[in-house]
């Protein structure tokens, strides 16, 4: 069964339907723990610990967040991977284009690859900015996570970096959402209203509440 | 009507092709399409020169025989077949840009003319049913609810003409493939072969080089015969379901 998912286009779309809700629902949680900064510089460092005790004393210290991790790192390289095969066999099967051209898929579907490829580029740069420490921009230091957060939204490039990435999260979700409730056969034309109403709202709420964050501290609302 | 064409010319399948210009003078606009190339076809053979070739059968948008891209819309600018489409939707004076399908599974014959067997070929994967031959059966031994006589007619209204993949940015034919799914797995006597027709109706879509689905939506709007987008969700729910009874076997 799994080589016939795997070798079907078809399967390959589920592959990355699943793996994009596994990562949307990810983004859902990460953007409502973001929010605690708003709360202070206690809340938030207070959360970001308890993010790696989770499950304690089931759990050992770091086991769950490292499950999490895995689990992430498996969905993003089952989505990049099945998309990369798949645009590659898209571009193969029209390889001549119209001498008349005319663009009219949506915003949001025509940027859904480069898109991607943004937003890998910018988990990387995330990874090394706010996890690992190592692009950061001031002194960065383990378990002060409200200041590293400040520190990186005090320079324009953090800033421009996240912004951008942000906004093109929405467009892909946007797109992403409702493509992969088409995918798994959960669209129909009585819920086709319904399914764009929850994948444009999902949107909207996952970029306004990221962007959030450097708005805040831009303002200087947080500090 | 006087008009500017830019015709897409290639001699052949190997040869390069391009967009050549011919002016055509005279044109009612009660003309349909076809017959507005026809007038210029009879200009062409006059001067000695080759006529543009075209497909075309029933011209009475039934038989899913002619394509061409107009002004870069599958079947141009009214949602209709090329043959049912009028000259009255165009303005004296247009350049109207005329193109063959465009998709690697669609190879280029001649000018206008591609190679749609890949459909064919689709249909002899699963595009049937398994029933005795002889006299039509009484129309009454086997009930149909009328809400799937419906959906089934909806998507037999499919004429493979092949707008869809022209129109698809990834040269897909999932609208296709989906229509004819959807149509004989809803009804009773598709039932016997509903987990083989999916699977090997995609399998052999995807042997022939159409691309995936990305959801673009451009199929169902270039669609003469309004089948709709989310006959694609019904196939992609009848390939899972297909996928995971072949699984417990």
């Amino acid at each position: 069964m799994a080589r016939t998912v795997w070798d079907s286009t078809v399967g390959k779309k589920t592959v990355m339907a699943v793996s994009g809700i596994v990562m949307l629902l990810y983004l859902v949680a990460h953007m409502i723990g973001n929010l605690k900064i708003f709360f202070g510089a206690g809340e938030f460092n207070h959360y970001a610990h308890w993010l790696r005790t989770v499950g304690e004393p089931f759990m050992h210290e770091e086991w769950t967040l490292w499950i999490v991790r895995v689990v992430l790192v498996v969905a993003v390289i089952a989505h990049a991977v099945s998309a990369y095969q798949l645009s590659r066999r898209d571009l193969r099967a029209r390889p001549d284009k119209y001498v008349h051209k005319k663009a009219r898929t949506s915003y949001a579907t025509r940027t859904m690859r480069w898109g991607g490829v943004i937003l890998a580029l910018f988990i990387v740069w995330h990874l090394l900015d706010l996890t690992t420490g190592t692009v950061h921009s001031g002194g960065f230091e383990t378990g002060k996570p409200y200041q590293n957060v400040v520190d990186t939204f005090s320079t324009w490039y953090g800033n421009v970096i996240y912004i951008v990435a942000m906004l093109a999260v929405g467009l892909h979700i946007r797109h992403g959402f409702w493509s992969a409730a088409q995918t798994l056969g959960v669209g129909s034309r009585t819920r086709d209203r319904a399914l764009k109403t929850i994948a444009h709202a999902l949107a909207l709420l996952l970029t306004a509440g990221f962007l959030a964050v450097p708005v805040g501290v831009m303002t200087g609302v947080v500090s | 009507m006087k008009l500017n064409l830019r015709v897409w010319r290639q001699k052949n399948a190997d040869a390069d092709g391009a967009m050549s210009t011919y002016e055509v003078d005279g044109i009612s606009p009660d003309m349909s399409f076809l017959e507005m190339l026809d007038t210029l076809n009879e200009e062409l053979i006059l001067k000695g020169e080759d006529p543009v070739a075209f497909d075309h059968d029933c011209r009475e948008g039934i038989c899913g025989a002619c394509s061409l891209v107009i002004n870069g819309d599958a079947h141009g600018p009214e949602r209709t077949t090329t043959c049912q489409l009028h000259m009255r939707s165009f303005e004296d004076g247009d350049t109207i840009d005329v193109e063959p399908w465009r998709a690697s599974a669609f190879p280029v014959v001649k000018d206008l003319v591609v190679d749609r067997s890949a459909f064919d070929r689709i249909i002899q994967a699963g595009g049937y049913i398994t029933a005795p031959t002889g006299s039509a059966p009484e129309a009454h031994a086997t009930p149909v609810p009328k809400p799937d006589a419906d959906l089934a007619f909806e998507h037999a209204e499919c004429i493979g003409c092949g707008a869809c993949v022209a129109a698809c940015p990834n040269g897909a034919a999932m609208l296709f493939t989906s229509a004819k799914v959807n149509h004989l797995n809803v009804l009773p006597q598709g039932a016997p072969e509903r987990e083989t027709r999916v699977l090997d109706m995609v399998a052999q879509m995807d042997e022939e080089g159409f691309g995936g689905c990305t959801l673009a939506g451009e199929c169902a709007t270039a669609c003469p015969k309004g089948i709709p987008l989310t006959s694609i969700t019904g196939m992609n729910r009848e390939w899972l379901r297909a996928t995971r009874r072949a699984g417990k076997r």
